[in-house]
């Protein structure tokens, strides 16, 4: 509590920059994020629910068959939230990854690790529902050759060789900064995935969403796809937020306040 | 925007214009997996809390 007051403080002198600093420095620390999003937990919890549940249950019962591939477009309300969060995790673990490698960050090495089994679920998910959805539209389960099943297969085999250099050192700093250069590198994989239907030919369809287009999709299918992807969202929100916070209080298993916060 | 059921009744819901075996593996599948990413960090979370309750428990007796 005492740091949250310090907080506040602060707010009342100094100028923007400094105040940003400050709120830097403070989530940098353990026990102030940990202290800090305990009141956002059940919150984002509920939301995550209630949003996801309209998505898909709107996308199962409320939207339109599709006029070519009938109710089996339907997979499209995990298929599409769940590949593109595998992407959106990728992408902040290579963030937390880079502030770990400048400024030696402590919660950023800890919310990469964190993200990285969410990260890796997302990316798997990705391919299972896309290899069914495969089945009734293109005939086939998996092509070998095809980019984009190949790029997403590669964002997985990341996912893992980050795992498995977090933990394969004895030392934890070379466990952080072996996956931080993992991550960073394998960033080239996030363009390769996007851009892979139109740079090759795939069985693939074009993206269902562009940020600089207006979608194609009626209505009463778009609705439901972008609850969907929102509830998503906000359910890796919840879940980094709680694996988060597990990793705080075993790191800082020795320090006084885990142990009254434990103790309570 | 006009929402109305796409099916009529619900065996017709399961059965997915044919499409039921694939649609429902999917969403089974992902109902599998996120239910072990909400579940994996709760009981770690009670893991985490006995193994610093022994901790404390240990050093209580050390000190006496």
């Amino acid at each position: 509590m005492n740091q949250i007051d310090d907080i506040d403080q602060t707010k009342q002198k100094g100028s923007l920059l400094s105040r940003l600093k400050v709120l830097y420095h403070k989530l940098g620390s353990p026990k102030y994020f940990y202290e800090l999003s305990t009141p956002f937990l059940i919150p984002v919890a509920f939301l995550a629910f209630i949003v996801s549940a309209l998505g898909v249950f709107g996308g199962l019962i409320f939207a339109p068959a599709d006029y070519q591939q009938g109710d089996a477009f339907r997979i499209i309300y995990i298929h599409v939230p769940v590949a593109i969060l595998s992407q959106s995790v990728y992408m902040l673990i290579a963030f937390c990854a880079a502030i770990t490698l400048v400024w030696k960050m402590k919660m950023a090495a800890i919310v990469a690790k964190a993200s990285m089994p969410l990260g890796a679920s997302f990316a798997l998910l990705t391919l299972i529902t896309g290899s069914i959805w495969g089945k009734p539209t293109w005939g086939t389960w998996w092509f070998w050759g095809d980019a984009r099943l190949m790029s997403a297969l590669i964002l997985l085999l990341l996912y893992l060789g980050l795992m498995a250099l977090r933990n394969a050192f004895t030392s934890d700093e070379s466990g952080i900064k072996a996956s931080s250069i993992l991550a960073l590198v394998g960033l080239v994989n996030i363009p390769v995935l996007k851009y892979s239907v139109y740079w090759w030919n795939s069985l693939h369809q074009p993206a269902t969403l562009k940020i600089t287009e207006k979608p194609a999709m009626q209505t009463e299918m778009l609705i439901p796809l972008l609850l969907s992807i929102f509830g998503f969202y906000l359910l890796f929100a919840f879940l980094l937020l709680v694996r988060t916070r597990n990793e705080i209080l075993e790191n800082e298993r020795n320090s006084q306040w885990v142990k009254k916060e434990v103790g309570k | 925007m006009n929402f109305v059921p796409a099916f009529s009744s619900f065996s017709e819901f399961l059965h997915m214009g044919g499409y039921g075996d694939y649609v429902w593996m999917s969403f089974g599948v992902t109902a599998l997996i996120l239910s072990i990413n909400l579940l994996e960090p709760y009981f770690r979370k009670q893991q985490i809390r006995k193994d610093i309750l022994q901790e404390i428990a240990r050093e209580k007796r050390r000190a006496k």
